[in-house]
């Protein structure tokens, strides 16, 4: 039986067609799995050391076991927001001569090895090889590796009970944000009883057995209620949500772009994967915090152009890069409407261009850092309004991926091609090259109105861009037809 | 009102569509039957420039399909779910559709509540979104939009297929007063033989791609396609 599943899991995997068929993109996308894999990798291997010379006095051990419970219970959160049981896989079978304890087992088993299970793992494995390295009591570490596999595990199928009940993930959320406002603001510091917690595991490896039984009970306590639900109007229900219909007659007002407009606003609300990255767009503005604050990037100046782009850009980079694909599943009936397709494309640039604009409205409070500073995002956004809505547009007429907007959001890659790769070229790299050669031989603020006058140029040319984008679209109508008309 | 004029389409060597001529006057409801892979859908997608003919054109209304978007305007169309965008709620899509075909509030309105007995009170009203509807009910609502601003023609793939049988009884009802009153040339696809006897003036049965027959329906047309299709 377990031979028949894994078949499956085996077919899946390799016949979704985002596994694609260009092989360029799947060298690509190797190279970023193993890109992040090396980061937490080296983060893993080197975290040791930096918390060596950081702090010379403490055991990079300890500090990390202080640090725990904030990881576990933001662990917890993202995997709330993030990860669901994929119950619904099972309903093909439910109807095969196929106990339905097998069914809840494969499912629940399956989460076992989910990706979210692995991430943290990259970082656990490394730094647990290099304790040893430097000399720790191999039993202690193991222990406390097992511990950490454990909890995962525990972490896992708590969130599966937890999941939907925004009581429990609103208690969570508010723990661990008040562990943080305690520890910051009190002398309650909740770190201390999480570094004596997993301490001890260390010392006594034998305790790892703990969250081990832990984690048996959850699988347990899940396996029982799933097992009184496999039922087709209960857990393995499609679930229907009540429209919410907003009034947006104020679109009218835009002519007759109004009507896409509108249908545009409703995409990104009603769709889980459209609606991350809007939300995901004001998380860009944050981005400047990052680096305007750091020494180190104060000199260069071609890389907080970088981040200053990022700040007003991150809804027009986000949803811009799979136009049209949005509206892939519905393209062969607007390609049989009456309509002109500059319309359709209008709306997207008006779209990308008023977030952009709202985006930088809220970034004024960057001024505390200085009019030099303000003064690039301003450049930034003016090269997004201007360069960048018009070349996410053309970019556009290359995507060949259909997008299946009922597919989740966080780490949804559908849609995904070279396309979206070799874009970021001109996008950043493009800008931050004008900067950096202005700024170099001539100095003197002559990088920012360069970048800032490309954006002009876009600006004015509008009409001019917009027509080429328009045959462009018109031109490769067909394929485009053809390429969303198949199945994500 | 429209013209196929050796029209083809192969894919590499195979060939799935290859129609000599077919003439469809104003006002004519015509039928389209024939096996899966017959070319029905194919045929449709010509017509609607969503896909390309290898050979040969079809003009609409003296508009070469391929070459014009002018047909657009007074053809209405449902192929299938895709037409239909699924976030939205059945009165956003009729909106939608409406604005792009130049209707305002008042005309969508009214247009819809002629249509309130083939709704059944299932489609408007009801706070969901067109995902969430059964598949009867996505068709129900795709075929109304495809009637939308007062097209000269309207095509149907497959409309009957889906439907209750009282929502099959009265979509044969509008499709005839369509015909017969508003002089619209209606073309439609089916599986179910007796459904489109009784609706078409004319049957055209394909068969891998090809013509095989071209009938002006009478009494004896149901047997005459039983038993073409039993053989």
């Amino acid at each position: 039986m377990i031979k028949h599943f894994l078949k499956l899991e085996w077919k899946q995997f390799f016949r979704s067609a985002s596994f694609g068929k260009s092989i360029a993109l799947k060298i690509i996308m190797g190279f970023f799995v193993l890109y992040f894999i090396a980061i937490f990798l080296s983060i893993g291997i080197g975290g040791y050391f930096i918390l060596k010379k950081t702090f010379p006095e403490q055991d990079p051990l300890q500090i990390v076991n202080s640090m725990l419970i904030f990881a576990i219970l933001g662990d917890l959160i993202f995997r709330y927001l993030m990860q669901k049981l994929p119950v619904m896989n099972i309903k093909p079978l439910l109807i095969l001569p196929i106990k339905k304890d097998k069914l809840v087992h494969y499912v629940l088993g399956k989460s076992a090895f989910s990706g979210f299970n692995f991430l943290s793992l990259f970082f656990y494995i490394p730094f647990a090889i290099v304790l040893i390295g430097q000399g720790y009591n191999l039993l202690s570490v193991l222990g406390w590796l097992f511990a950490m596999i454990f909890i995962i595990q525990a972490v896992n199928f708590l969130n599966f009970l937890i999941n939907k009940d925004n009581r429990v993930f609103a208690f969570i959320a508010t723990l661990l944000v008040s562990l943080i406002a305690l520890q910051k603001f009190t002398s309650f510091d909740v770190s201390i009883y999480s570094q004596q917690v997993f301490d001890g595991i260390a010392a006594n490896p034998i305790l790892a057995l703990i969250p081990f039984v832990i984690a048996v009970v959850l699988y347990y306590v899940n396996y029982k209620q799933l097992r009184e639900r496999v039922y087709l109007d209960d857990v393995v229900s499609v679930k229907t949500e009540e429209a919410n219909t907003a009034d947006l007659s104020w679109t009218e007002r835009l002519g007759d772009v109004a009507p896409f407009i509108k249908n545009d606003i409703r995409l990104i609300w009603r769709n889980k994967r459209t609606k991350t990255v809007f939300l995901m767009s004001f998380l860009f503005l944050f981005y400047g915090l990052v680096f305007f604050t750091q020494e180190t990037y104060q000199e260069n100046s071609a890389m907080l152009m970088f981040d200053s782009l990022f700040i007003t850009g991150g809804f027009a980079l986000n949803y811009g890069q799979f136009i049209p694909a949005w509206d892939s599943s519905h393209y062969k009936m607007l390609m049989s409407q009456s309509f002109r397709y500059r319309k359709f494309l209008e709306s997207k640039w008006f779209l990308m261009v008023a977030m952009t604009s709202i985006l930088y409205f809220m970034s004024i409070p960057y001024l505390y850092f200085g009019t030099k500073i303000f003064l690039m995002i301003t450049c930034g956004a003016i090269f997004n309004i201007g360069f960048n809505s018009l070349f996410l547009l053309y970019a556009g007429s290359f995507n060949r991926k259909r997008i299946d907007l009922t597919k989740g959001g966080f780490g949804n890659t559908q849609g995904t091609s070279a396309t979206q790769f070799l874009i970021i070229i001109p996008l950043m790299l493009f800008p931050m090259a004008i900067y950096w050669v202005f700024d170099k031989f001539i100095g003197y603020n002559s990088g920012f109105i360069a970048v800032a006058l490309v954006g002009v140029i876009g600006m004015v040319f509008k009409n001019y861009f917009m027509n080429l984008i328009e045959k462009k679209y018109i031109k490769d109508k067909y394929a485009m037809i053809n390429a969303f008309g198949k199945e994500a | 009102m429209i013209t196929i004029n050796t029209v083809s389409k192969k894919y590499g060597q195979a060939e799935v569509l290859n129609v000599e001529k077919i003439e469809i006057p104003r006002g004519q409801s015509f039928g389209l039957v024939g096996n899966n892979g017959a070319g029905k859908t194919t045929l449709f997608n010509i017509l609607l420039d969503l896909i390309r003919p290898t050979t040969g054109e079809i003009t609409n209304n003296n508009v070469v399909v391929n070459k014009s978007e002018e047909w657009k305007s007074f053809t209405g169309s449902f192929i299938d779910e895709s037409f239909l965008i699924g976030y939205l709620t059945p009165e956003e899509y009729f909106d939608f559709i409406g604005d792009l075909r130049g209707m305002n509030k008042a005309d969508i309105t009214s247009f819809l509540s002629q249509f309130d007995e083939f709704f059944n009170g299932e489609i408007l009203g009801k706070k969901k979104y067109l995902r969430d509807l059964s598949k009867g009910n996505q068709k129900k609502a795709g075929i109304i939009a495809a009637m939308m601003g007062n097209p000269q023609v309207v095509i149907l793939d497959e409309p009957f297929a889906n439907l209750d049988p009282t929502t099959q009884i009265r979509l044969k009802k509008i499709i005839k007063t369509l015909t017969d009153k508003e002089d619209v040339t209606v073309l439609v696809s089916s599986h179910d033989l007796s459904h489109v006897t009784e609706v078409c003036e004319r049957i055209v049965v394909l068969e891998k791609g090809n013509l095989v027959k071209d009938i002006n329906t009478s009494q004896e047309t149901l047997k005459e396609l039983e038993s073409y299709f039993s053989a």
